[in-house]
């Protein structure tokens, strides 16, 4: 279990105040001045050397990100861009950042900042957090005040903006293109990469989009140090992460714990265990909707952090921890969670527009037990179809839950297979002729 | 993608407010002179707030003047995001989360409720115009599961009872305070809870 001293995000629960003055006391803006004095290449390799991988999904080295953006401001300016429009189903933990936690994504937007050259910094936050966008307006309204950004922010001689910018509603936002994009005053539709962000973002300039957690950890590594932050969790895969336990347990939460922590010791120490005991587990989805369910057979000795959950074939995601126990229908579960993605699809690739769609309809039968066993092979293959065929993630994030249900829980759907096809024999269907009335005819 | 419907009685006319457009110049002096596009999310915001909470036409028409953009790109805009509403809502607007987290804690009563409660379909009003209801897609409170969201408000850890309750309240336009309804702090976990099986919050 994670020492008490070596949180990072001592007032997740708002046990101690979020603002400034109380801020101050937890070491938020301590020597602020003197991280950046040291300069960027330090923080760069810094953050390199802590081996941070970023928060909100992907978990690509933060560092090597950073190092991306050019190193001298040409024609165009920079731009910082945090990504906190959270809509992944099972997370809730950036909210938590921006409700108590504050001050820490304020003081690491100036040091991610000043790191990436940029002046300007956009908070893009979800719609529905209204509330929350407005409790980190009023912390920002607070460090302007006490010159901790602004011009010459902490006197480093570094000057920077922060404005917050609401979304609206629409999952796809938090695609990075798709959140650069809607911050434009577009349609939120991912763009082809590369050209990547970092040369060609925001207005056409070299932009670094990054998660609220990734960004709120950066002042804490600085100032303790990255071997400090290595120290925890296992190679590749350090530091610490909010998890985000909801569903079927006994006491749902957020909990920062180190990387690599078990998942029973997860759900069982911090959330209270299962619905019904342990024995009662059916699945678990271990990163958010998006990465594929694990059964109970494989939860036993699961690690939580990036590689060990590439290798049961899921992801770590966003930490997202969604437990199901055995008085749900698994099917059902994974049909809603269709659903979802057929909503959430920006309709811009026909292959996640119209398979997510599909995915769903047949879901949707299949619990209904009005399925066939063609249709699950069907199902199967319009999981192939999306997945690589898309601009963005989306195809992967909608068709790999499905996959995972289909490879840990094939028997099951298959027992509630019970109709019929509806053309029973084999016929020679010519490719290219309407294939919808040749079925009713035989129907 | 959202399938939305335009409302049919659409006012002729729509302006900012004095106070609105004073907001409407600090919005636009976030972004670079040269990018006032970018501003057109917040002022289809600030429109739906001035109209009670939902955006006419004419809105569109008048925000695309005041940014130099065409009409249809902010059409575009306001179909595209499914939080702009192009027909009139409840003064009360209760969003029901239904996602996989929410539904695994019984979230489908909520709806029953709403159902029962405000109007037989999602966005339709109340008997007494002052509520409607719809279901929508995570909304990123699942520790705190059930949810639901009315105006900007989240009311959390529901059950049936006081789910009945905070509905009743609002119909008779007296609401009740928002937040967890468990009398837990914020999205730490409760200690020495344990359910029995089959147990779903709502």
């Amino acid at each position: 279990m994670l020492k008490e001293e070596n949180k990072i995000f001592k007032n997740l629960y708002n046990e101690q105040g979020w603002e400034l003055e109380n801020a101050l006391k937890r070491d938020d803006w301590l020597d602020t001045k003197k991280i950046i004095e040291k300069g960027r290449d330090w923080i760069i390799n810094e953050i390199k050397a802590s081996e941070l991988r970023g928060r909100g999904g992907a978990g690509f080295s933060t560092g090597l990100k950073w190092s991306f953006a050019p190193k001298k401001v040409g024609s165009r300016p920079h731009y910082l861009v945090i990504n906190a429009d959270e809509s992944e189903p099972g997370t809730c933990k950036d909210r938590d950042i921006l409700r108590f936690e504050p001050q820490k994504l304020i003081e690491g937007c100036l040091i991610a900042s000043y790191a990436v050259n940029a002046k300007v910094c956009y908070v893009y936050i979800r719609g529905e957090y209204i509330k929350e966008g407005k409790r980190l307006q009023e912390a920002i309204d607070e460090a302007y005040s006490k010159n901790l950004i602004g011009k010459n922010a902490c006197n480093s001689g570094w000057d920077l903006d922060i404005y917050i910018h609401y979304g609206a509603g629409a999952y796809i936002c938090g695609e990075e293109t798709a959140l650069l994009e809607s911050l434009e005053g577009n349609k939120g539709q991912p763009r082809l990469k590369p050209p990547f962000p970092a040369l060609v973002g925001l207005y056409g300039c070299p932009t670094i989009v990054n998660n609220v957690e990734t960004i709120a950890v950066v002042p804490t590594i600085l100032r303790r140090g990255a071997k400090w932050f290595a120290s925890m969790g296992r190679p590749k895969n350090t530091g610490t992460k909010i998890f985000c336990i909801s569903g079927n347990v006994n006491a749902p939460c957020n909990v920062e714990e180190e990387m690599g922590i078990p998942l029973k010791e997860l759900i069982e120490k911090h959330a209270g265990g299962v619905i019904g005991g342990w024995k009662n587990l059916q699945a678990v989805i271990p990163g958010g909707s998006s990465m594929p369910m694990v059964p109970k057979d494989i939860c036993e000795t699961l690690r939580m952090d990036f590689d060990s959950l590439v290798e049961v074939k899921s992801g770590l995601g966003t930490a997202g921890v969604v437990v199901i126990n055995k008085d749900e229908d698994i099917v059902k579960c994974m049909a809603r969670i269709a659903r979802f993605y057929k909503h959430e699809s920006c309709g811009q690739c026909t292959p996640c527009r119209e398979g997510a769609g599909w995915m769903w309809r047949i879901l949707e039968r299949t619990a209904k037990g009005e399925a066939t066993h063609k249709d699950i092979d069907l199902l199967s293959d319009v999981t192939k179809q999306i997945e690589g065929h898309t601009i963005c993630a989306f195809g992967e994030g909608s068709a790999w839950p499905v996959q995972g249900l289909l490879r840990h829980f094939r028997k099951e759907i298959d027992k509630r297979c019970f109709s019929e096809p509806t053309i029973k024999k084999k016929r020679k269907i010519p490719y290219l002729i309407d294939q919808h009335k040749l079925e009713s005819k035989d129907a | 993608m959202s399938i939305k419907k335009i409302h049919d009685n659409q006012p002729d006319k729509f302006e900012f407010t004095k106070a609105n457009l004073e907001l409407a110049d600090k919005i636009l002096k976030k972004y670079p002179s040269d990018q006032k596009k970018s501003a057109v999310m917040p002022l289809l915001y600030l429109a739906q707030n001035q109209n009670e909470n939902w955006i006419p036409l004419a809105a569109m028409k008048y925000i695309g003047k005041f940014l130099s953009m065409p009409y249809i790109n902010v059409y575009e805009i306001a179909t595209f995001y499914s939080m702009y509403n192009l027909a009139p809502v409840g003064k009360y607007f209760i969003q029901v989360c239904t996602t996989s987290p929410c539904a695994l804690r019984g979230a489908n009563k909520l709806v029953d409720i709403c159902k029962e409660k405000i109007s037989k379909n999602q966005n339709e009003l109340s008997q007494n115009k002052l509520c409607s209801w719809t279901e929508v897609e995570c909304l990123g409170a699942c520790i705190n599961a059930p949810m639901m969201q009315v105006n900007e408000d989240y009311y959390e850890d529901l059950d049936e009872t006081n789910t009945k309750k905070i509905l009743n309240s609002f119909l008779e336009d007296k609401p009740l305070k928002p937040g967890s309804y468990r009398n837990r702090k914020n999205s730490a976990p409760e200690k020495n809870q344990i359910l029995t099986n089959g147990h779903k919050n709502a």
